[in-house]
């Protein structure tokens, strides 16, 4: 039984309710970093680390929040775990990792802004998900974003080499297009798994 | 004939380029997380272009008095703290006043924190300028973000629901286009607001290899 529950949320979360694509999240480094598929593929394995680990770290801080009554603070205390985390991930990377530290180090820093992480912390309050599920649901959740950038980088790299966008949609703004197209197909899946 | 040395004054330069030359969401494609996800209603639109504008304008003004006493290395992390602290405002404020509203925002007002445009105005501009100007500066971009929201949600609305602020626009007849409440209308309708405020202003970018 839980063991299903765990599917469903991880392929609810992949595909009918992507993050990137159904509820418009993570934008600001979905186009700033999806000129190329490699780095695409850093920055989405970065996000799942960052968005699994700081969901399991903030579920029990917001458990005590809720004992102690102070929920609406969770806010400045949630985004201060995720900077500190962000920050120990990175400096713990640095020290043991240094190859890996090398291929993706420098999206790290940039991560702290984006709001899916923050996101998914606040989803997981509004639907009173037990520990099981908040980690399931903040790993699928990060899957679905390194899908998300991973399709896009690849269409953009495709669309710049082969054709002839107009003047006025280059660079970033044939990027939403490319991302309607997605999101439409993404649309197809409803149904498929649930949260 | 004092209004026409008004262009060579600082702030009406700052007004003008938040606003119109480098607009937050057209030109520099930051915020678009909630540009796009409240952007099916006008109302939601206008209360989050307020809120935005908001946190914009005090955490500036706030980072701009601080400039001094904030250690270059730790300065994310104040920012960060500054840009929660009004957020919670704006949350609390939403909740008082306007329930309705912010049932229908929901987590969205959370994630202005994570709007890039707040961070952007802050390390781009509020850590190193006076106070006055960065409340100047602020407006400017709340205002070219709430204008571009805006924008989006009226087509977005009538389009969706034949409604305009809740009140019905389109004939009887109209089917509604129920895409266009959901993420592909509005990604194909801010990729056509660009294409025309680009074509218009001429700021193209160029193709990336």
């Amino acid at each position: 039984m839980a063991l299903q529950r765990i599917f469903d949320i991880i392929v609810g979360t992949l595909l009918s309710q992507n993050m990137a694509l159904i509820y418009i999240l993570g934008m600001c480094s979905l186009i700033a970093i999806s000129t190329s598929v490699k780095n695409a593929l850093n920055m989405g394995i970065a996000v799942t680390i960052v968005t699994t680990v700081t969901a399991v770290i903030n579920w029990p801080i917001y458990q005590l929040l809720k004992l102690s009554n102070t929920t609406h603070l969770s806010l400045l205390v949630f985004i201060i775990t995720i900077a500190a985390t962000v920050q120990i991930i990175e400096m713990m990377i640095e020290k043991y990792l240094p190859k890996l530290y090398q291929s993706f180090g420098i999206f790290l820093p940039l991560i702290t802004v984006n709001c899916i992480i923050l996101a998914v912390s606040l989803f997981f309050v509004n639907r009173d998900y037990n520990f099981v599920e908040t980690a399931a649901f903040s790993f699928g959740s990060g899957l679905g974003w390194l899908l998300a950038i991973v399709m896009l980088a690849g269409v953009r790299q495709k669309v710049n080499r082969v054709s002839n966008i107009p003047k006025g949609l280059r660079g970033r703004a044939i990027a939403f297009v490319i991302l309607g197209i997605l999101a439409l197909a993404f649309i197809g899946f409803t149904g498929i798994g649930s949260i | 004939m004092k209004w026409i040395r008004l262009k060579y004054k600082k702030w009406y330069q700052i007004l003008k380029n938040g606003i119109a030359d480098t607009n937050p969401i057209v030109v520099s494609v930051l915020g678009i997380c909630s540009a796009l996800a409240v952007t099916n209603r006008v109302e939601n639109a206008i209360a989050m272009g307020i809120g935005v504008t908001f946190v914009i304008m005090a955490s500036s003004a706030t980072v701009s008095l601080l400039r001094n006493l904030i250690p270059p290395k730790v300065r994310m992390v104040a920012y960060m703290v500054i840009i929660s602290t009004f957020t919670i405002m704006v949350q609390m404020f939403l909740e008082g006043f306007f329930p309705t509203i912010a049932t229908r925002l929901g987590a969205y007002v959370g994630l202005i924190i994570t709007n890039c445009i707040v961070m952007g105005r802050a390390e781009a501009f509020a850590i190193k300028n006076p106070v006055r100007y960065t409340l100047v500066d602020g407006f400017a971009n709340g205002m070219g973000y709430t204008f571009v929201l805006i924008a989006i949600s009226s087509i977005r609305e009538v389009l969706a629901f034949g409604e305009f602020l809740g009140m019905r626009v389109m004939p009887e007849s109209w089917i509604n286009w129920g895409l266009f409440a959901l993420a592909p209308g509005g990604f194909f309708v801010l990729a056509m607001i660009a294409w025309l405020l680009r074509t218009m202003t001429k700021q193209y970018e160029e193709q990336e290899a």
